[in-house]
């Protein structure tokens, strides 16, 4: 008996949907109410979203979906549904939770925006766009609402479209992230062409049951890599990481909601609900398509650890974070760890959000002003904010004990140890979780310690309608941490389908004393290495030439001018001189041959044609003139002659009959 | 012919050819109006006699159709008349013989 | 069965009328001969056991569609003598119309009973029209709108 909120399930998604079409509907004018509107369908999302969670609790890795035609092409039915496990339950609420705080908090952070309404009605059709991509039980209604994604991305960071940078930064996420996409497609065409259905689950009949999986046979992997593909683009892996940094020109809501907490999300999400692709025919738990995945993970973890270190703007730093953060699940998807890494994946929303919204509290305190070197001092103007940033700050870096990212990266970490194939990623990893204690220290050493430099010397503590989500989010990031202990892994256990028990002894781990060890570390060298922060940066005096290469980002973005564009720039160049020399000779070739048949045929025309034509036109025009005075014009004798032709018709049918 | 529905049906027939002897043959639009109406109170008077005498007389089929038909050939009657009107106010007659303006 | 006495008084009643109706030189007289064959017509429906038709016959027709045509008659007839004559050719061809009728209904053979079934009260009317029949129902109501707006824009004074 499945329960009735899973074949209504497309309302969570509907909901959002249809207040973004009424905001649009409503006209710019009426703020207040597009707002509401806004928040009102969030909320009821979010109402749905725990309707849907509960049945799920009921039993230890419930499932359940409901298929249905979609349309019928030819004699071939193409079914879609919805689906309701753990996994897509947990992103429902995680995802709906955190919209509606971020909407809360752009109601304040954008009051002075001219386009108010439109921005309400685009994060409504993101959050819409978002959740059908969670209950999606068909590879392609993913991949729809995947694309939808990617619009309302490409629409939020231009959202200042008169910023050249910030239409130059949304062109460059979407068609970066469309290179990914096409990988994602061909995977869906190919898996489509072998397994017949694009369904996940349909009582043994889904595309990743064991039974189409088996008959994928070696194609399995090619496909699992190809789907890689999509995530890459859109979870910001190397080297499709470009784009979320600049992804940053957007409003800091959307930073917040979609390019920290959501959106890039969704490239793990993929991974993890096709699992079932990546890992099959594993042996001890290990495919070439998970050690790709695991080694792009480690090498995204750690490189944008890195720049994370050279960069300036509070937003950009935060984005590196989370690049590498992605990285960390993937790495934790890679190795076997699904539900660890789901849960950085949650708890990452949470605190990810909490801390671009603090971001956005101090940039909207310290009057638009985004460079950390600007600030400085702030923890005694924006007390409330720099509590609930040293939370978010603290459950990044992965202070032990108290903060949800604690364990859930530890959880990684473990998981990581125990890949057999190599012990580079855990050393690896470990350097990044190192590396991100020592930025994040960076960063809070720069925006709340310190003498407050220019921008910060009149800044203030932000409003009520920003601060409440900060405080909620930041609550949640520290409760969230109940479920996810060792001593009661409530969470881990709900995502792989076990019983959860209560045990206290199992919460001190020995990873937990290399995670305080690396952590403190990272945050002491940190507070050591920046206690002299101003205008330069220590590292630049220290050493120009790595801190340059790290505020340059390793130059990639100049490697793919000088090599992609530019490639792309001269196959441009010869392809249109092919056109305009080679193909367009050709074209004018068959054209004038064809203009010597065409006067050929005029000549046919005007002596042969038109002369019978004209005969046949006079005949035409002669039998008209005589068939018309028939018309007197008097409706009566029409009438009788109808009369007269009704008679003779039913005289004919007597005679007939 | 025997019966009572032949005889409703013989009257409905004459009641018809009437009104299309009005419609045809005079010279008044009016007329032809009251013409329109008399062969549709005919059509009915045939929808109620056939189901009276019908197979199924509870289901009242025959009945209803009347009764549309009925609300029809008011709403006929209405635009009709105004049309009468509207072409008298343009013409000064109702004299169907002189509104030949379409003639071929 | 044969048809009684009122079947055959009813019967002349609405001919009559209907055939004065028709033939009038003056329009006002044969708009009140319609009146006439309407009365009959509605007797004929309660002779058929559809009392409730009758009465909408009444006030549909006699009530509705025989005052319009009066008032259409007074608005648009200025006192002049009529010309009576009929259209020979049109009286020919409703002649032949009616001969052909009758002569198929002669050779159809009719159920000579009427079946017996329950009183047509209002009761059922109305609950076959709301039941069965509401979307026609709708749709008439529409239709009518339609006619009434389509009436007044006719006749509306046009700006000049």
């Amino acid at each position: 008996m499945t329960p009735w909120i899973v074949s209504h399930l497309f309302l969570i998604p509907a909901v959002p949907l249809l207040a973004a079409f009424l905001i649009v509907a409503m006209g710019r004018a009426r703020r207040a109410a597009a707002a509401s509107v806004a928040i009102a369908g969030q909320v009821i999302a979010f109402s749905l979203a725990v309707c849907a969670f509960l049945p799920t609790l009921s039993a230890p890795g419930w499932r359940a979906c409901s298929n249905f035609v979609w349309f019928t092409f030819g004699d071939i039915p193409l079914r879609i549904g919805w689906l309701l496990d753990p996994l897509g339950a947990a992103m429902l609420l995680m995802i709906t939770f955190v919209s509606v705080c971020i909407f809360v908090f752009s109601t304040g952070y954008m009051a002075e925006e001219v386009n108010f309404t439109r921005f309400f009605a685009y994060l409504s059709f993101f959050s819409a766009a978002m959740l059908g991509v969670v209950i999606a039980n068909s590879l392609l209604t993913l991949f729809i609402c995947w694309e939808l994604v990617g619009l309302a991305s490409y629409l939020l960071i231009g959202f200042y479209i008169e910023r050249p940078a910030a239409a130059a930064a949304a062109k460059k996420a979407f068609i970066t992230t469309r290179i990914g996409d096409a990988g994602l497609f061909l995977g869906i065409l190919w898996l489509y062409s072998r397994a017949g259905t694009l369904l996940f689950y349909d009582h043994g009949h889904g595309c990743i049951e064991p039974a189409a999986l088996a008959a994928l046979g070696g194609a399995g992997t090619f496909i699992a890599l190809l789907i890689f593909c999509g995530a890459m683009g859109k979870s910001g892996q190397f080297p499709l990481h470009v784009w979320l940094p600049d992804a940053m020109e957007g409003p800091t809501p959307v930073s917040a909601l979609i390019h920290a907490a959501t959106m890039v999300a969704a490239g793990v999400f993929l991974v993890a609900r096709m699992y079932p692709l990546f890992s099959f025919g594993a042996v001890n738990g290990i495919t070439p398509a998970l050690e790709v995945v695991v080694w792009i993970g480690v090498i995204t973890s750690l490189m944008a650890a890195f720049l994370a270190l050279g960069q300036s703007e509070i937003k950009r730093i935060l984005a590196y974070s989370t690049v590498s953060q992605l990285g960390l699940m993937m790495v934790s998807l890679g190795v076997g760890g699904l539900a660890a890494g789901i849960m950085h994946l949650i708890s990452h929303g949470f605190f990810k959000a909490l801390l671009f919204l603090g971001s956005g509290s101090v940039i909207h305190g310290c009057h638009h002003e985004q460079d950390i070197r600007e600030m400085g001092g702030l923890r005694r103007k924006m007390p409330l904010t720099f509590a609930v940033y040293a939370i978010g700050m603290m459950a990044l870096s992965g202070v032990p004990l108290l903060f949800a990212g604690a364990w859930t990266k530890e959880a990684i970490l473990d998981a990581t140890h125990r890949w057999p194939v190599s012990a580079a990623p855990y050393y690896l990893l470990v350097a990044g979780v190192f590396l991100t204690a020592l930025y994040m220290t960076r960063q809070m050493i720069y925006v709340f310690f310190g003498t407050p430099r220019k921008a910060a010397e009149h800044a203030h503590e932000s409003p009520a309608a920003l601060t409440v989500p900060l405080v909620a989010l930041a609550s949640c990031t520290l409760l969230f941490s109940l479920v996810l202990t060792p001593a009661w892994p409530w969470l881990e256990k709900y995502l792989t389908g076990e019983k959860a028990s209560l045990n206290p002894a199992l919460l001190i781990q020995p990873g937990l004393f290399t995670a305080l060890l690396v952590v403190a570390a990272g945050i002491i060298s940190g507070a050591w290495f920046y206690r002299r922060a101003g205008r330069t940066d220590p590292l630049e005096t220290a050493a120009p030439a790595l801190y340059r290469s790290f505020e340059r980002r390793f130059w990639i973005d100049e490697l793919y001018a000088h090599t992609i564009l530019k490639w792309s720039a001269f196959a441009a160049r010869a392809a249109a001189l092919l056109d305009r020399y080679v193909w367009d000779g050709a074209v004018r070739g068959i054209a004038r041959i064809a203009r010597g048949v065409a006067e050929f045929s005029v000549n046919c025309d005007e002596r042969a044609v038109n002369r019978c034509v004209d005969r046949g036109c006079d005949a035409t025009r002669r039998f008209g003139s005589k068939v018309g005075g028939w018309h007197s014009g008097q409706i009566q004798s029409y009438l009788r002659a109808l009369g007269i032709g009704a008679l003779a018709l039913f005289l004919l049918y007597a005679w007939l009959a | 012919m025997n019966g009572t529905l032949a005889a409703v049906l013989a009257v409905s027939m004459v009641l018809f050819s009437l009104g299309l002897l009005a419609a045809l043959s005079r010279r008044d639009a009016i007329f032809m109006l009251i013409g329109i109406e008399m062969m549709l109170a005919a059509g009915n008077l045939n929808l109620v006699a056939f189901w009276r005498y019908g197979p199924q007389p509870e289901l009242l089929t025959g009945a209803m159709m009347a009764l549309f038909a009925m609300a029809i050939a008011a709403g006929e009657t209405a635009v009709g008349l105004a049309l009468v009107l509207a072409v008298y106010r343009h013409r000064r007659t109702t004299q169907v013989e002189k509104l030949n303006t379409l003639k071929g | 069965m044969n048809p009684g006495i009122p079947f055959i008084l009813i019967a002349a009643l609405t001919l009559s009328g209907a055939l004065a109706a028709a033939i009038l030189p003056n329009l006002v007289h044969a708009a009140l001969s319609l009146v006439l064959a309407f009365v009959g017509l509605a007797a004929f429906y309660f002779l058929l056991g559809a009392e409730f038709i009758g009465l909408v016959q009444v006030i549909v027709y006699i009530g509705a569609v025989a005052v319009l045509i009066v008032f259409t008659i007074l608005l648009t007839r200025p006192a002049v003598a009529q010309r009576g004559d009929l259209n020979w050719g049109g009286v020919l061809v409703a002649i032949a119309v009616m001969s052909g009728l009758l002569w198929a209904l002669a050779r159809t053979a009719l159920p000579a009973n009427a079946t017996a079934a329950a009183p047509m009260t209002v009761m059922r009317v109305g609950q076959t029209l709301m039941g069965d029949y509401v979307w026609p129902l709708q749709t008439v109501g529409i239709v009518l709108t339609a006619a009434l707006i389509g009436a007044v824009v006719l006749v509306m004074e046009e700006d000049r």
